[in-house]
């Protein structure tokens, strides 16, 4: 039995925090916990998610207002010293709008909200939330968005795809006009990945009876991850030189 | 102390020069611009001197939507009140410098 500590920010407006619980606790079985925005991160999380939804009802920007909240800080620093940190739909949208993620999502192209199955590609499988998959590897997950549609200047596309930074591409085309079809990115250490689609909504049978074997390899990526984490830290304890001690 | 005057600031923000505005663009393609609307569905627009648009009187190339904040600000005169306000804007990224750009502008309250 996985027992990761995973902590699922949650916003006033956030919706898809539950939905993101039940597959990281129930499937996955992660030890999961809900960090009220306003509260800390607490001491031994292991990874942080920033799940979808509609924080602060996507006013001024989707993102734009939580962005500030006080748990930012949190998650700045823990992405900082390498903390895995997934955001999903507008999680991806905070962080872009906290720059911890460079670019912007924009309104759709269509300049509607857009509900259906992508396919991706995997651009970077090193990342804590893609070391189980392929390069090229083509995953279906499905999109729910408004404002979905990545953009960066050209030097920052450049420097994405040249760093190995682009995690994620729709596999057919820019669905809602994203620059260079990007579904997902991380930062330069890679730690920190933001995507637009849902993974939470394609790892189950249930909900994906096609085919959710390549959006589980997502949690199971961080399972591994995180398990490999544990035991360096335990190595620590035990009085190894290697590692920091997480706060 | 002095009762310092009210303003009222309207910050406009707009996507960046060169940043598609689909909103924009449909507005313009398919209402402004577009050809064969009949009478009871408007018909022709036309100016103040009976011309329609695209003929002799004004017409319009380009159409950029913008989100508009009015703001009702007590300061010692215009030019601080955009100040102030635009270190609001920058500091708490009222705009998103990525992809928009702002344009701020002051004037007297009307009592």
């Amino acid at each position: 039995m996985r027992l990761v500590k995973v902590g699922i920010v949650v916003f006033p407006g956030s919706n898809c925090d539950r939905d993101m619980h039940h597959v990281l606790r129930d499937v996955f079985g992660f030890d999961v916990q809900y960090v009220w925005h306003t509260k800390p991160i607490p001491a031994g999380t292991d990874a942080v998610v920033l799940p979808g939804g509609f924080s602060y009802g996507d006013r001024l920007r989707a993102g734009a207002i939580a962005a500030h909240s006080p748990v930012m800080s949190d998650v700045r620093r823990l992405a900082s010293k390498g903390t895995p940190v997934l955001g999903v739909c507008n999680g991806f949208q905070v962080l872009t709008e906290s720059g911890i993620l460079p670019g912007a999502l924009l309104v759709n192209e269509s300049l509607g909200f857009m509900c259906q199955w992508t396919d991706l590609v995997v651009e970077n499988a090193s990342t804590p939330f893609t070391s189980m998959l392929r390069a090229g590897q083509r995953i279906p997950i499905p999109i729910a968005n408004g404002e979905g549609r990545y953009y960066a200047d050209e030097d920052t596309v450049r420097d994405l795809w040249r760093g190995g930074r682009v995690v994620f591409r729709y596999a057919d085309g820019p669905v809602n006009g994203s620059v260079g079809g990007i579904a997902g990115i991380c930062n330069d250490d890679g730690n920190v990945v933001g995507m637009m689609p849902h993974p939470e909504r394609a790892a189950e049978y249930e909900t994906n009876p096609a085919d959710c074997g390549p959006a589980r390899m997502i949690f199971e990526s961080l399972a591994g991850c995180a398990s490999a984490q544990q035991i360096s830290h335990a190595g620590y304890i035990g009085g190894g030189e290697r590692g920091e001690a997480r706060s | 102390m002095a009762i310092m005057p009210g303003f009222v600031v309207t910050v406009v923000i707009e996507n960046k020069q060169g940043l598609s505005d689909p909103e924009g663009e449909t507005i313009l393609r398919d209402l402004v611009l577009k050809e064969g609307r009949d009478e009871a569905n408007g018909g022709g627009v036309r100016d103040n001197d009976g011309n329609e648009n695209g003929s002799d009187g004004c017409r319009i190339s380009e159409i950029k939507t913008a989100k508009m904040l009015r703001m009702t600000v007590d300061s010692q005169d215009a030019e601080s009140a955009v100040r102030d306000v635009r270190k609001v804007c920058d500091a708490l990224h009222l705009y998103n410098p990525i992809v928009s750009s702002v344009d701020i502008a002051a004037e007297l309250a009307r009592e």
